[in-house]
């Protein structure tokens, strides 16, 4: 295949979100409250296995990728980081308008960028989930919303002229399919292990990066249908997991803490392990 | 126009019958909801031969059940289900919709929520009713670590997809009723635009360290691999199982099954001990569902240590040897 003929070229899209990088859990733990802006962002790690399947169809295929992003200015970095690892070009949608989507809208909102800017597709790669929110619904509704078909949490994929072949694990079955293109694909962590992204390329990416950034106007979307306005869902509240817990702290010696422990949980302990273990008087 | 009597339906996933009760436990949610609202409780059946699980269904608590069984949909198929789900949910309007989030109720869910343009919130591990009647959703996000409650109020039907083993299956009921509404299937169904070349059972792997009820978890502040082998003593004596975190599989302290997080192992032991894991959220995800949690960790601020029921501040080693010692000592035979 020549290089340079846009026909036969396997186009590609790639949708990525920034998620907090969490070492520490984003939320003060005594009030509950998300404090999520001062976590720091990384690309989301299945986007990133997103990325990597790309790469490598394009590698194979003489392909091009176009990354793209919903989310705040900060959010520009995950674009930076795709361009160094090797996506051709970008688009950031980024709009007050747009914060607070729900995936219903979040997925109209990618699908209708991607009408205007880059309809020409064969293949659109996603996370099968994020780390933050974790829903694993915004891959399946894009495919919806375009109308084509999808496969969600892909281990391995190969593109054979217009069809994909697909390997996955769905429900204790080791899965083959084949998928027309146009299509979508949702990826997981497992195959597809990210590329180290030297500092250079990094340096490069920042150069003269091709980003073409678009807000609500350039989509020509009514607000009443975007972010938190158009989503059906509301988030009513958000809370710790552990809140319930008692957290409970021993410190001192090793041995007098052994010793507490079994003096205040020897049944929750005892019960699970089916043995009695109150102390031998 | 007849006026529709209010219902909650749920998806009858019914792969893996024997393994996946998921569908089973949704209708039993579905009829404490269905209590509070004044409705009734159907069950969706598409597929080929279907008699024994809507049989199943109705002895587990559905009163309805609307079955579209046909040769030609002797296969799981994203496309044709979903189109046949929209148009079942167009003409009955049910208030509520469960699926179990199963692999394929993950992928189906989002794109018939999408058809119907209503709210969908993903793998809940909680179902009630609020005062003005709508469905509380809870969801966990960020590994497990949060919880969030999500509402659906104008957009019908309220759907969510629910994580399987959340609620308790009614117990069969031989002499349960219900009825069956046959559903003819449609002509113009869309031809499916994936084909399945080869479906293989995967051979059911050993599942210990996943089905253990006590699992010991060491980090790499257990410092050695010889005072990481103290775990395993230590798992012996409980009757439990090892994990481990990135770091000490890293480090060959412990073998790469063990590992537990994010892409590898989900336990959800009833006592989880965790020795000097920081509590990274690639490692946390994989422990969501344990119960007790006893950390032990120097740093009283690790993240491990605020998840913990019984945050343990103290050297990793020297607790395992304690703990090792004093159940020995407390447990007759
Ligand atoms: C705690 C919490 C819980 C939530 N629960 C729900 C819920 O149950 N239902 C609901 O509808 N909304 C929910 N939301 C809103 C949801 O987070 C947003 O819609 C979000 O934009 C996308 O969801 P996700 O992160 O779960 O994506 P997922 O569906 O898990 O993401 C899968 C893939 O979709 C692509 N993708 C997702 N978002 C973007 C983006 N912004 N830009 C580019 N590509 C993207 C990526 O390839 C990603 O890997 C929740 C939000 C919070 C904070
Ligand atoms: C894409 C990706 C995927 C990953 N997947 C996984 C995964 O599946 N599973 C996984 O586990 N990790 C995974 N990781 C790694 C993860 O981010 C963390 O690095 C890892 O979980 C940390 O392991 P740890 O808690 O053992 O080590 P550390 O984070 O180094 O924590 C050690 C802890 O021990 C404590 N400590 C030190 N000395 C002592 C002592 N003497 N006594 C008591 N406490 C002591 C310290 O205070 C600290 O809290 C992944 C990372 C990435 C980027």
């Amino acid at each position: 295949m020549r290089a340079g003929d846009t026909t036969k070229m396997l186009k590609m899209i790639v949708c990525i979100k920034q998620v907090p990088m969490v070492s520490e859990l984003p939320w003060d733990p005594k009030t509950g409250v998300l404090t999520r802006d001062a976590a720091e962002g990384m690309m989301n790690p299945a986007c990133k296995s997103a990325l990597e399947a790309a790469l490598r169809l394009k590698e194979e295929h003489n392909g091009q990728i176009t990354a793209i992003t919903m989310g705040p200015p900060m959010a520009m970095e995950v674009l930076h980081e795709a361009l160094a690892m090797g996506a051709d070009r970008c688009l950031m949608l980024s709009d007050p308008k747009m914060a607070g989507a729900d995936t219903q809208v979040t997925s109209f909102t990618l699908a209708r960028a991607i009408e205007i800017f880059c309809s020409d597709y064969d293949l659109i790669l996603c996370g099968c989930h994020t780390s933050d929110s974790e829903t694993a619904q915004v891959g399946p509704q894009i495919a919806e919303e375009l109308d084509i078909p999808s496969a969600a949490y892909v281990e391995n994929l190969s593109v054979k002229g217009k069809t994909i072949r697909i390997e996955r694990i769905a429900d204790h079955f080791l899965e083959t399919l084949e998928m027309d293109l146009p299509g979508l694909v949702t990826v997981t962590t497992g195959h597809f292990t990210p590329r180290y992204i030297p500092i250079g390329g990094l340096q490069d990416a920042f150069g003269e990066p091709n980003i073409l950034t678009v807000g609500a106007h350039d989509l020509s979307l009514d607000e009443n249908t975007i972010g938190l306005k158009g989503s059906p869902t509301k988030i009513l509240e958000v809370f710790s997991s552990t809140a319930g817990k008692k957290n409970v702290v021993l410190t001192g010696a090793p041995k007098k803490i052994v010793e507490e422990l079994f003096k205040r949980f020897d049944d929750t302990i005892g019960s699970v392990i089916r043995k009695d273990l109150k102390a031998v008087k | 126009m007849e006026r529709k009597k209010r219902s909650i339906w749920v998806f009858g996933d019914y792969r893996n019958y024997f393994q996946n009760r998921v569908t089973l436990q949704l209708i039993s949610r579905a009829n404490d909801l269905a209590k509070i609202i004044g409705a009734e409780v159907c069950v969706t059946v598409f597929g080929h031969d279907t008699d024994e699980w809507v049989g199943e269904y109705i002895a587990h608590g559905a009163m309805k059940v609307y079955v579209c069984d046909h040769p030609d949909l002797k296969f799981y198929s994203n496309d044709v289900y979903i189109t046949l789900m929209e148009r079942l949910v167009r003409r009955y309007e049910p208030e509520i919709l469960l699926v179990g989030a199963t692999t394929f109720g993950r992928e189906f869910a989002p794109r018939l929520a999408k058809r119907l343009k209503t709210g969908l919130t993903a793998d809940c591990i909680g179902l009630d009713i609020n005062e003005d009647g709508i469905l509380i959703q809870t969801a966990p996000a960020f590994g497990g670590n949060l919880l969030t409650k999500i509402v659906t109020p104008e957009r019908r039907p309220q759907m969510a997809t629910v994580r399987p083993g959340t609620f308790q299956e009614i117990p069969h009921n031989y002499h349960a009723t219900g009825e069956i509404v046959p559903v003819p299937l449609p002509e113009d169904l869309p031809k499916d635009r994936i084909r399945l070349i080869s479906s293989e059972r995967q051979p059911s792997r050993e599942q210990k360290l996943e089905d253990a009820a006590v699992v010991v978890c060491g980090g790499r502040g257990m410092g050695s691999r010889k005072k990481f082998k103290n775990l395993y003593e230590l798992a012996r004596v409980l009757g439990g199982e090892v994990g481990a975190t990135r770091p000490v599989v890293y480090s060959k302290w412990a073998e790469d099954e063990t590992l537990v997080g994010q892409a590898d192992k989900h336990i959800k032991p009833k006592v989880l001990f965790s020795f000097g894991i920081s509590g990274a959220i690639q490692h946390t995800a994989g422990i969501k569902d344990a119960g007790f949690i006893i950390a032990v960790n120097k740093n009283p601020n690790a993240v491990m240590m605020k998840m913990a029921d019984v945050a343990i501040v103290a050297d990793a080693g020297q607790v395992c040897t304690a703990l090792i010692r004093e159940l020995k000592k407390r447990i007759r035979s």
